[in-house]
């Protein structure tokens, strides 16, 4: 990524980002699909069928039905509506702690590539150890040290992530900074501050974006890969990861309950993953060249 | 120097050593400087590449970089302060405040995310600490000012709708917002078509009269010089070489590095196979001769050149004019033609 952007002279406003995005069709399932899947899960309250935590002892490990689109789980408890409500859990997790690692990732980036020399070289190599742990084994640190619950998923999902983020804003702020309209507002006096925030910034914030829902898509198998091993939200309450684990108990009586928490996060990330690759390409200059 | 010109002095530089950390050991690139710019004056900084005239500029708005550059010695007298010993604070209220300076790239100095009115009223909420409406307006008098046609719908275009004429008139926009004391112009007409060159020149010096500034203007271009001077000041391998009022410096240019660099340039008056190249190029910061900087390229050189490097002397020419330095003995003795 890094080389793409130190290839790429011209940065990229969020204007030519909209113009590139309608180039490509994939890119517009990608953001259709993702914008379904948010409101199915905004909407969960008014439009799942049953409450997701309502046991149904006489149904229990029902296939599907017309009753019960996805069938119910071991306690009798309707798939559909877990999915839904376990879609607004998984939504809220992945954006809160990338939307952290964006913030905290990117004023590193920026503060690394702006400020430079020693300071850069030991920020960054700090970011370097923290890339090198895997995101599953670094996550599964956090939460083993805190403990599960919410809010330390979403710590630890925004710790794998930050350094990526740093890493993604640094490259074009050291562009950005040797360029001449930087030197020119030097010599107007503005502060180092204002420099950063409000000139190198909007300059770099697209490539931003573009990693943001990549990195999305990650969270969203982080959370769910940390409750299927038991450490992410604490049962009874609905997560796709944690339904996933609970089907595998059962996957060659019932295939229901596993495979349908599995395909909504394949869904969701597949349409994430589409989204930010057509984000990325609409950025690269050696694609935008053909 | 010059006592006599000091009552009107704007900024008085005395004896500026620019250095630059090459290989662990400081270089000057800008060597021993005097300069006084006058009220309301234009004076022309000419010199090849190299020669230290964009690094003077940068000293003078500190704007040189934090690591492998210093001001070594001199100072740099401005409104009873020398701006060489300020604070980094102080010196971001003068930097585009009472001293603007404007660049060579106009295609590439300004950002390409704001409209040039968001720029220009910047430039004014920071410094002046009015109103965001009061810096609107003031950025569409300003735009006016520098003629930028239909102003009231250019001030919400983008930097990529202009020109490169029409962006240099921008910056200059922006360099005047504050109605600084001096103007620093690094090349500003460079990178412009000869047209459009003369246009941005005129303009200039309508804004110098009307906001009573003075300029400093930095070129290579001696026919820019011509146009726009009122003294010029010869810069060769980080020194003043010579230092005239600008008829004079045509008329009678004494140093031989002065002679040559009127020789090498095209003239309308004489046919183009007659310009002479100066054979070699300015020594290399790291190797300065211990002598007079231009001996090595001299026709004019003596054994005595090589030993000492030259002063800067008053030039008692025909006319009498006294502002008229040279630093070049050989020359002022007339020892030869």
């Amino acid at each position: 990524m890094s080389t793409v952007a130190l290839d790429s002279g011209p940065s990229y406003t969020l204007q030519q980002l909209a113009r590139a995005f309608n180039a490509n069709a994939t890119s517009w399932i990608g953001l259709i699909t993702f914008l379904i899947i948010v409101a199915l899960a905004l909407l969960a309250p008014i439009i799942s069928p049953y409450d997701p935590l309502d046991q149904d002892i006489l149904a229990r490990l029902a296939p599907p039905t017309t009753e019960h689109w996805f069938g119910t789980d071991s306690y009798g408890r309707d798939i559909l509506s877990r999915l839904l409500w376990g879609a607004r859990l998984s939504l809220v997790i992945s954006t809160v702690s990338i939307l952290t690692a964006m913030l905290i990732g990117g004023v590193i980036g920026i503060l690394a590539g702006y400020i430079g020399g020693r300071f850069d070289m030991i920020v960054m190599q700090a970011m370097d150890v923290l890339l090198s742990f895997p995101s599953l084994i670094m996550g599964l640190m956090v939460v083993a040290m805190l403990g599960a619950s919410m809010g330390n998923l979403m710590i630890a999902i925004a710790l794998t992530a930050i350094a990526p983020f740093a890493r993604i804003a640094r490259a074009p702020t050291i562009i950005v900074k040797e360029r001449d309209y930087i030197e020119a507002c030097r010599a107007l006096g503005y502060s180092d501050l204002r420099i950063m925030a409000v000139h190198i910034l909007p300059n770099i914030v697209a490539e931003i974006l573009v990693m943001g829902s990549l990195w999305l898509a990650t969270a969203i198998r982080i959370e769910a890969s940390l409750s299927f091993i038991g450490l992410g939200v604490r049962p009874p309450t609905a997560t796709w990861g944690g339904m996933i684990r609970e089907g595998f108990e059962n996957i060659l009586d019932a295939w229901w309950l596993a495979v349908f928490p599995s395909l909504a996060i394949l869904l969701t990330v597949l349409a994430l993953n589409l989204l930010g690759d057509a984000l990325r390409d609409a950025i690269d200059p050696k694609l935008r060249a053909e | 120097m010059m006592m006599n010109a000091d009552d009107d002095a704007v900024l008085t530089i005395s004896n500026l050593r620019t250095e630059f950390r090459i290989g662990g050991v400081w270089h000057a690139a800008v060597r021993d400087l005097s300069l006084t710019l006058r009220r309301n004056e234009t004076l022309a900084i000419v010199g090849e590449s190299g020669s230290g005239k964009s690094v003077t500029a940068l000293s003078i708005l500190r704007l040189l970089p934090n690591a492998g550059a210093r001001i070594g010695a001199g100072e740099m007298m401005f409104e009873g302060r020398d701006i060489a010993q300020l604070s980094e604070h102080e010196m971001s209220r003068i930097r585009g405040n009472a001293i603007a300076m404007i660049f060579q790239e106009p295609m590439t100095s300004l950002n390409p995310t704001m409209t040039v009115g968001q720029q220009i009223a910047e430039v004014i909420t920071i410094h002046r600490h009015v109103p965001h409406s009061e810096a609107s307006a003031e950025a569409l008098r300003l735009l006016r000012e520098v003629k930028i046609p239909a102003a009231e719908s250019r001030i919400h275009d983008y930097p990529h709708q202009f020109s490169g004429g029409m962006r240099q008139r921008v910056m200059i926009a922006m360099a005047l917002a504050c109605r600084p004391k001096i103007l620093l112009a690094d090349e500003p007409t460079t990178a412009l078509d000869v047209t459009i060159q003369a246009q941005v020149l005129m303009q200039l010096d309508e804004l110098k009269q009307a906001y009573g500034m003075s300029i400093l203007f930095i070129t290579h271009n001696l026919g820019v010089v011509a146009q726009i001077a009122d003294r010029v000041a010869v810069m060769y391998a980080g020194e003043v070489v010579e230092l005239a009022g600008v008829e004079t410096l045509f008329a009678r240019p004494t140093h031989p590095y002065t002679a040559a660099l009127l020789r090498a340039m095209p003239r309308a008056d004489r046919s183009s196979d007659s310009l002479e190249p100066i054979a070699g190029s300015v020594p290399p910061l790291t190797s300065m001769p211990p002598g007079c900087a231009y001996a090595p390229r001299c026709p004019h050189k003596l054994p005595s050149c090589v030993q000492a490097r030259p002063a800067l002397q008053e030039s008692s020419d025909l006319a009498g004019d006294r502002s008229h330095l040279v630093r070049c003995p050989v020359r002022l003795a007339g020892a030869s033609p």
